[in-house]
């Protein structure tokens, strides 16, 4: 079963500070379909090396989003865009496309 | 304390700002997206504690701590614990920690900085430590501390923000820089004979032209490298 996204870290950091949560919010708003677009662009040009990196950096917000399991799948896809290979792309495809979803109704 | 925060990602850079803001006694002054920022902002304020992000664009967090004559101290924030042993070698890093970060495990970071202030010895958190046997490296990878006899080592290419170690029965891919490692290698064996790659210079089967043959590799040799090289060859006249 895929898991879902949440932000109970995000809910523990801020506490009663609905500020923060808003300002956060938002920043995972605009840098998110900003990262994503970098690493559709860069695995279309089958630059794997910068797409790894953009990887490096998304799985960063799988973690913080509750994502533990495309946080490992991140993990692996990393390694193995070095590796030039790609078979982890649809799987790690589908969770953003889970987090955009969700982040929409945020 | 004073700090600021490195970290190209704007949500990470959030995430610290509100640990530092629920901290009693720590004021984050200033964030910064870049290191080469943060270097302008440093060479005219001073600060107590620098929150650095390793992974960056263009210029690591291990870069950005060379041009440091005298850093503050150093508490470093990434996504995975590659770095970690890389870390320890620096004496303004007091602390390493792995995002996401949590409010205990900062607060234990905070203790540290202050422990550090006051000149109190504290133990790293993390526990691996580099080997000083002499004639091995250890690398890290997925977590796991690889040794790496130098003479095993065929050669190391540059690949971006990694670099490959091909040794003689198997490749690894390191999170890590080429002049990083070139610090850790013994001049005697091996050598740089172009900005992407550095040789075992035993394990040269022949040089033509520009370029040497290591096993089945041909790695080019550099204008600017070339004489170096060739003056360490026992050539025959």
């Amino acid at each position: 079963m895929q898991e879902t996204p949440n932000i109970n870290y995000i809910n523990e950091l801020a506490g009663d500070d609905e500020a923060f949560k808003a300002k956060f919010i938002a920043i995972i708003k605009k840098e998110f379909p900003q990262e994503k677009q970098e690493y559709i662009s860069y695995y279309t040009k089958r630059n794997y090396i910068n797409t790894a990196a953009v990887v490096h950096k998304l799985k960063h917000k799988f973690n913080v989003l509750g994502l533990q399991q495309g946080y490992r799948l991140a993990v692996t896809y990393e390694e193995e865009l070095l590796e030039e290979n790609t078979n982890l792309h649809a799987s790690f495809l589908n969770v953003l496309e889970t987090i955009e979803v969700y982040i929409k109704d945020l | 304390m004073n700090c600021i925060i490195i970290d190209d990602e704007a949500a990470a850079r959030a995430i610290v700002a509100q640990l530092c803001s629920i901290t009693p006694n720590l004021n984050a002054i200033e964030e910064f997206s870049s290191a080469i920022e943060a270097i302008k902002f440093l060479n005219q304020n001073t600060v107590d504690v620098i929150f650095l992000d390793i992974h960056m664009p263009m210029f690591t967090g291990f870069d950005f701590i060379q041009t440091l004559k005298n850093p503050p101290k150093i508490v470093l924030i990434t996504s995975d614990k590659n770095f970690a042993i890389e870390a320890y070698e620096y004496e303004a890093i007091v602390d390493y920690l792995v995002k996401p970060i949590t409010k205990e495990r900062f607060e234990k970071s905070v203790l540290k900085i202050e422990n550090a202030i006051t000149n109190t010895p504290v133990a790293p958190t993390n526990t691996n430590e580099q080997s000083s046997i002499n004639n091995e490296l250890y690398i890290n990878i997925d977590r796991r501390l690889i040794k790496l006899k130098f003479n095993e080592i065929l050669f190391i290419e540059a690949q971006g923000d990694y670099i490959a170690v091909k040794t003689e029965t198997k490749d690894y891919r390191v999170h890590n820089t080429l002049k990083k490692i070139k610090e850790k290698l013994p001049v005697n064996i091996f050598i740089q004979i172009h900005r992407s790659y550095i040789i075992n210079f035993s394990k040269i089967i022949d040089i033509e032209d520009n370029s040497v043959l290591i096993k089945k590799s041909v790695i080019p040799i550099s204008r600017s490298n070339r004489p170096e090289l060739m003056r360490r060859l026992n050539l025959l006249k």
